[in-house]
């Protein structure tokens, strides 16, 4: 038995661990992007990140301001 | 040839055209009506009783917005036979794989919520409990999926969207001032002038004109058709065509509700239909039955794109074109997202308001990724081949996605912080 089978028991353990192997397949599968990362598709694909995080930290602002 | 045989040959000519037209119509005459979701007709609903005929112009505006994003989604769909969310995992690897296909799950999940608000809002008009609408809807919407045949779905929705189309003899009867509506709506300006609540509005307004999910579902739609390249001029006209009837309802909507509400303090569409019960039945029966169709409208493309992407995603069978038993994740998850946003609705005291809030907020964080790999890819010659953007395609695409995207990010911050631009 593995450990995440000897954790939740066998069958869902058995669940999580075929779901966890299909995520792993997938990133396998496309780990490498098939774009060609050129200094324009980089710089778009930084502000996308600056972007997100931006407002992922917004959105965290206005959860503390809730809670204060 | 003489006149008449001319116009004969033009006239079969026209209904050869027609006739094609109608067989390959779907996808982009769906999603545009679709569009006009309850979300949608209730910003248009509000916006008429706010500013009247005023910002009529503003909405035409939107016609090359829609039409321009939608477009690609048919060529991207026709040339790589992919969805959206693998074109994204295939071209830009897991990290935005992941990042793309959940928070569009999240998204899609909390909008098919505000889709159930505003049907269950609109039957509540004519006194049928949420219970009951619900269960209706999911059944209806159960029943057109497990018929096994996309065609045959896609018929049975463009029927639903054309119902969407009974705002225009809602428009006739409130008999508007034709030449006032002309006057007044037809000439930009900004009524009241340039102030906070107006930009709020002209935000809120673009911000129903794309969302995330139009983007999966057109491609994904595209893709279960079967349309191939020689078909993309059908797909173009079809997208342009349902570009300029998502336009012209918006713009009947506000001129009913700028005819009979102009002045009045409303906050959603529902509202405005229980109001215009007590005065004018018919009318009021119009806009419910509107707003309802348009809640059910957006709820078949949304629960829909939702399980294409996670069919596409997993590498499950995902077409309606398979019975339950060849693709029983994909209709699971069709289901799933159907009941469990159902049931949400039913939960006694659920912060409905808040989950309507959010979900703009939440929209923002994908929306600009979407576009941006949306262009990108339709950039790449090495996918796209003969059918990549053009250099005009490239500059009306990237100046109205930069537009969408710094006027749908004003507009989240602004619901988070709603006195930001006070």
């Amino acid at each position: 038995m593995t450990d995440i089978e000897s954790l939740v028991g066998t069958r869902i353990g058995s669940v999580i661990r075929r779901w966890t192997d299909k995520i792993t397949e997938i990133n396998r599968k496309y780990a490498t992007p098939r774009i060609r990362m050129s200094r324009g598709v980089k710089v778009v694909l930084l502000f996308l990140r600056l972007y997100l995080i931006f407002l992922v930290l917004l959105l965290g602002y206005k959860f503390w301001t809730l809670l204060g | 040839m003489d006149f008449g045989s001319t116009f004969f040959y033009k006239y079969r000519r026209l209904i050869k055209v027609i006739k094609i037209y109608l067989l390959l119509a779907g996808p982009g005459l769906i999603v545009m009506l679709a569009d006009n979701d309850a979300g949608g007709i209730t910003t248009y609903a509000v916006t008429g009783s706010k500013f009247g005929y005023g910002l009529i112009w503003f909405l035409l505006l939107l016609l090359p917005v829609a039409y321009v994003v939608q477009e690609m989604t048919v060529r991207l769909g026709a040339v790589t036979k992919r969805g959206h969310a693998e074109a994204i995992f295939d071209a830009f690897g897991s990290f935005w794989g992941w990042f793309s296909f959940l928070d569009l799950a999240l998204v899609n999940w909390l909008t098919l919520i505000t889709e159930f608000i505003g049907m269950t809002a609109a039957l509540s008009i004519f006194h049928i409990p949420p219970v009951i609408t619900i269960i209706i809807v999911s059944v209806i919407m159960m029943l057109m999926v497990l018929q096994g045949r996309y065609w045959t779905w896609e018929k049975i929705a463009i029927l639903f969207a054309a119902l969407n189309l009974i705002y225009i003899p809602a428009a006739f009867l409130v008999h508007p001032s034709i030449s006032e509506v002309l006057s007044v709506g037809f000439v930009p300006h900004f009524p009241g002038g340039f102030n906070s609540t107006l930009f709020f509005f002209l935000m809120a307004n673009i911000g129903t004109t794309i969302a995330p999910w139009m983007i999966f579902f057109q491609q994904s739609a595209v893709v279960d058709k079967g349309m191939k390249e020689k078909d993309i001029p059908w797909g173009q006209m079809d997208t342009l065509i349902g570009s300029a009837f998502t336009v012209i309802v918006a713009i009947f909507v506000i001129v009913v509700s700028g005819t009979v509400l102009y002045g009045s303090e409303i906050e959603s569409a529902a509202q405005a239909a229980s109001i215009l019960m007590t005065t004018n039945p018919y009318l009021g029966t119009f806009i419910a039955i509107g707003l309802f169709d348009a809640g059910f409208l957006g709820a078949i493309c949304i629960s829909l794109a939702s399980s294409w992407a996670f069919g596409e995603v997993f590498g499950w069978a995902h077409s309606l074109n398979l019975k339950i038993r060849e693709a029983p994740w994909f209709y699971a998850c069709y289901f799933f997202a159907l009941v469990t946003a159902g049931m949400v609705v039913l939960i006694p005291n659920a912060p409905l308001v808040l989950i309507t809030l959010f979900v703009q907020v939440i929209a923002v964080t994908l929306l600009p990724a979407a576009l941006v790999f949306l262009i990108l890819l339709l950039n790449n010659e090495e996918i796209m081949g003969k059918y990549k953007n053009t250099t005009a395609q490239n500059i009306a695409g990237a100046g109205i996605i930069i537009a969408i995207i710094v006027l749908s990010t004003l507009y989240g911050i602004t619901t988070l912080f709603p006195n930001l631009i006070a």
